[in-house]
């Protein structure tokens, strides 16, 4: 599976998790979602949205159903399940750590 | 956390495994939405529908991958995977049958053999004897020797003061006749003590049984109770035979009731027909030994551990009525030490020889799965080698290494399967067969039980997932280390390289093992074939027994010398016998013999210490020589009057001349002492001969005349010329018309011996077959080699014939390795196969590892395996066309 080299490793999930808690989303709106909130600087491929979408769902962390879309078309929406509740806890902690660890680390100054 | 997780995955899973087509439709209409909403925006953004179609597909990187790497996420892709595996390995087997039969067929073989062998092993030493709590229920042996034998008053002794049983039950084993009114047949019976089947814990499976409290003295409990089999076969599954009366030896005893099916006595290689109390002895064996202290006739004791006694407190607890029994009668129990063995092969007596002997069978079977791995690995990866170009460009196309070796692993994981089911089958049908086998004549109630159970079919499959998983990894190294590249630019026979590979360390291991099998079956084959040669001190040939136990038959006193006369003198006017003889026990017959202390005439305190010498000692009547074909060297047989009034005399063999008197000149007429005081003559000297069993070293042995040493248990030898078959009739005929109540048991001499022979014959048996399966093992290793090497080396060999080879160096090009390997295996095999041999010398009679005709026979038949597995491939080298074989490179 091909990862957009512009993000970092596990972040997708991440972004994907976040998006969902907000409200159930079909694929194409994640997709514009994701430009629109990170001002195009996160820039997620079409192609590999869909496999991490499956990805979540098959951990059990999102959950789809067919409804109609905002042009009254038939699309897959995704919803956060309890289980992906948790699991957006534990990766945005994981994320903050992290974050935080490369922020020190860049702000060092030299001696 | 884990089952919520699952709760959400399950429903996935099931979906996407059983309604395929609808999620693949989901999975199209979900992208095919996100496509039309991109093209909408490129076309929003000015682009034509085409342009922006192509547009919209390519910001997806290809529709194709993703679906593909959408679906890998429904984790559908291992079983699909492994279904295409499974298929693709079945093509392939299909294309090259003879492989996929050389393989499966080489596997069926060598696990088969395995479970055969570990079907014995679970028979007769894992699997505990079938009564409750098997695993606290010990007997008594002795502690100096393999041997379990009480007298009566020594066991009441060991059963009243010991603290350390719940309860000690004993059993004999004897013969009796039973009459159910009609014709009395004779059967092999377990005389029991009263408490038997309490202290076993058994229940009646119809009836009841008999119990302590019914034993009150000598004859006073007329109880039988019926083995379930003999039930069924006799009793024709009749329940109202419960209180009937039959006649046992002539004499009345009431039928109680029934074993149960699954109750075979506590010997393993026996079903006892009844079950009769101890204590009428007298009545059932015709003599009275309850009271002897001296007299160790019973066959076993044995009870179950009390909760809580270790073994070693209840050998402490033993020992201690031992020391008792040694103070209390020093004359009859010199000597108590006991130890604790499992009872179902006669402690150790046949357990650690049948141990032994299994275990050293279970390696050797194991030797041949390994040496089947090996051979099944170097193939595999000769395979491998072949293919390399097709995995080069699989791997090169972007499969991965992983993927491929999955492949190899369902390859051979398909092959251990076919080949395991194969193997099994055929050793539940061998080992059915050997369960309800009769290997002993005269012994009908002689089985080896050892039908297949859970335990055989679980080491079965674990035997083929080890092996399967052996000879995959073979080849793995080299697919790992693949380089497309490489293969693809310079073909698959551009990495011939001239240091030893794995593949030719794995034939010459293979080749040696097959080597020491071939060697080890050889030198028993031969130690069988010697000992049926070998001299018995008799002539079995053309002699026939009558075994016939008068007292079953109400004689007594007088009548049995008179009846015994009578008999001899009826068989001798058969047409065409020659000479008729009769003796207590016969030689080497069903492993029994009696034997005697004596001592030297100037001896005169007559302790065991003491003795000269412990001879084996037969009853015989005048004539016995002749008729059994045992050589006098020197002196007299017995004539009708040596008896009860003339002195004391007996025929010695020549090993006992040699050891007491020097020699058998200075042996005639001299004296030697009983150990009651008795003088005994020598009158004669006859020729060694073998007594006890095949296997022993020269015995000293001495014959009485049967009139001054009565005996009412007696086999008469009758030699004559006639067929058996209708000799046998005329001697029952014969016997019917002197006394039509009395059984008898008529069987060819030869025939009597299998109980002697079975050990070696078994061995043999064992041993030839694995050794056989040794030898095809070897061929086909050598083939696949010699076959491989050959058409890896097509077209170099082609190439140097065309420049004018000679057909002697095309072989030694095309065949030299595997000729060498052949060679320094089979050496090695060879050296450690008579290593190995000094092992089997204990088992089996005359077998003698540094035999030049052994030695010889195993290089010929390791060379004759050679050219016959390389006579193929050298075939094909020779007739090499280099004109189309370079056409076709």
């Amino acid at each position: 599976m091909s990862r957009p080299t512009d993000l970092v490793q596990g972040t997708l999930d991440l972004l994907l998790l976040k998006i969902l808690a907000l409200e159930p989303l079909n694929g194409w709106a994640i997709s514009q979602r994701l430009k629109q909130v990170s001002g195009d600087v996160l820039q997620v491929s079409d192609g590999s949205l869909y496999p991490a979408l499956h990805k979540l769902e098959q951990e059990g962390w999102i959950t789809a159903e067919w409804k109609a879309s905002e042009n009254n078309r038939r699309a897959k929406f995704y919803s956060l399940t309890r289980l992906g509740r948790g699991q957006l806890q534990a990766e945005a902690a994981n994320w903050a750590r992290l974050s935080d660890a490369i922020t020190q680390v860049v702000r060092l100054e030299e001696a | 956390m884990r089952i919520e997780h699952w709760l959400y995955k399950l429903p996935l899973r099931l979906r996407s495994l059983f309604q395929r087509k609808r999620v693949e439709q989901d999975l199209d209409e979900e992208l095919q939405y996100h496509l039309e909403r991109k093209i909408e925006e490129y076309v929003a953004q000015g682009l034509t529908a085409k342009q922006a179609r192509r547009d919209a597909i390519r910001a997806m990187d290809g529709l194709t991958l993703r679906k593909e790497e959408c679906r890998e996420t429904w984790g559908l892709s291992a079983i699909e995977n492994t279904i295409q595996d499974i298929r693709y390995s079945l093509r392939l087997l299909a294309k090259s049958p003879g492989f996929a039969a050389t393989a499966v067929l080489t596997l069926a073989m060598a696990i088969g053999a395995n479970a055969v062998v570990f079907g014995l092993l679970n028979g007769l030493i894992l699997r505990p004897l079938n009564v409750p709590q098997a695993e606290s229920l010990y007997g008594i042996q002795h502690g100096n020797e393999a041997s379990s034998y009480q007298s009566y008053p020594d066991y009441l002794d060991l059963r009243d003061r010991n603290r350390s049983f719940d309860g000690l039950a004993a059993y004999s084993i004897t013969q009796v006749a039973l009459d159910t009114g009609d014709n009395p047949s004779s059967s092999w019976v377990d005389t029991v003590s009263g408490n038997y089947f309490d202290v076993l814990g058994i229940h009646p499976y119809l009836g009841h049984f008999f119990h302590g409290s019914d034993e009150h003295g000598p004859n006073s409990a007329p109880y039988v109770v019926l083995g379930y089999a003999y039930w069924h076969n006799h009793f024709a599954d009749d329940r109202g035979v419960v209180g009937r009366v039959v006649r046992i030896n002539k004499r009345p005893f009431t039928i109680l009731g029934v074993a149960p099916p699954e109750f075979h006595g506590t010997l393993l290689l026996g079903i006892p027909d009844l079950y009769l109390p101890l204590v009428d002895q007298e009545q059932l064996e015709g003599q009275n030994n309850l009271t002897d202290r001296g007299n160790r006739w019973v066959f076993m004791a044995m009870g179950h551990l009390k909760a809580g006694v270790t073994p070693a407190q209840a050998i402490a607890d033993l020992n201690s009525i031992g020391s008792y029994l040694e103070k209390t009668y020093p004359k009859d129990d010199a000597q108590r030490s006991f130890t604790l063995a499992r009872p179902g092969l006669y402690g150790d007596y046949l357990g650690r020889p049948v141990r032994a002997f299994l275990t050293a069978l279970m390696l050797l079977a194991g030797l041949i799965l390994l040496a089947a791995c090996a051979n099944l690995g170097s193939l595999f990866a000769a395979r491998a080698a072949d293919r390399s170009r097709e995995i080069a460009l699989r791997l090169a196309l972007g499969a991965s290494r992983n993927r491929i070796l999955r492949g190899l692993f369902t390859e051979a994981a398909l092959i251990s399967l076919g080949g395991g089911a194969i193997g099994l089958l055929g050793s539940v049908v061998l080992l059915r067969a050997l369960s309800v086998w009769q290997p002993i004549s005269g012994f009908p109630q002689f089985h080896v039980p050892v039908e297949p159970d859970a335990n055989v079919y679980a080491a079965a499959l674990l035997l083929v997932l080890v092996s399967g998983i052996l000879f995959a990894l073979v080849p793995t190294r080299q697919v790992l280390r693949t380089n497309p590249y490489q293969v693809v630019k310079s073909g698959p026979a551009g990495a011939v390289g001239r240091r030893i590979s794995v593949r030719d360390l794995l034939l010459a291991v293979q080749i040696a093992i097959c080597a020491v099998l071939v060697t080890s079956s050889m030198v028993a084959v031969r130690g069988m074939e010697r000992s049926l040669r070998s001299d018995f001190g008799f002539q079995p040939k053309n002699a026939m027994l009558m075994g016939t136990v008068l007292d079953m038959a109400g004689y007594h006193g007088e009548a049995v010398p008179a009846m015994q006369k009578q008999m001899i003198d009826a068989m001798k006017k058969i047409p065409g016998v020659t000479h008729v003889g009769l003796v207590d026990w016969e030689p080497l017959g069903n492993g029994s013999w009696h034997g005697s202390t004596v001592f030297t005439d100037e001896t005169t305190d007559l302790r065991p210490s003491n003795a000269a010498a412990e001879p084996v000692l037969y009853v015989v009547s005048p004539e016995y020589f002749h008729a059994a074909g045992t050589a006098l060297l020197a002196g007299r047989d017995f004539t009708w009057h040596d008896d009860k009034n003339a002195p004391r005399v007996a025929v010695i063999s020549k090993e006992f001349a040699y050891r007491i008197f020097g020699s058998v000149a200075d042996a005639m007429g001299r004296h030697y002492k009983m150990m009651d005081g008795a003088r005994i003559q020598v009158v004669g000297v006859v020729e060694e001969g073998k007594y006890k069993n095949l296997a022993e070293d020269p015995q000293p042995a001495m014959f009485f005349p049967i009139l001054q040493s009565p005996s009412s248990t007696t086999s008469l030898v009758v030699r004559s010329n006639r067929d058996p078959g209708q000799l046998a009739a005329a001697m029952r005929t014969t016997l019917r018309s002197l006394d039509a109540g009395l059984p008898c048991e008529i069987e060819t001499w030869s025939a009597a011996l299998d109980l002697a022979l079975f050990p070696s014959r078994v061995a043999t048996m064992s041993l030839g077959v694995l050794g056989a399966m040794g030898a095809i093992l070897a061929g086909t290793g050598i083939f696949g080699m010699a076959a491989y090497a050959v058409s890896r080396r097509l077209r170099e060999l082609g190439i140097r014939m065309a420049l004018g080879a000679q057909r002697r160096e095309v072989l030694r090009a095309g065949l030299g390795r595997a000729l060498k390997l052949l060679a320094l295996g089979s050496t090695a095999g060879l050296i450690l196969g008579i290593l190995a041999s000094r092992v089997l010398a204990s088992i089996v009679y005359q077998a003698n590892p540094r035999d030049p005709l052994v030695l010889t026979g195993v290089v010929l038949a390791m060379l004759l395996l050679g050219l016959l597995a390389t006579w193929i491939p050298a075939q094909r080298a020779l007739s090499l066309d280099p004109v189309t074989l370079l056409r076709e490179e």
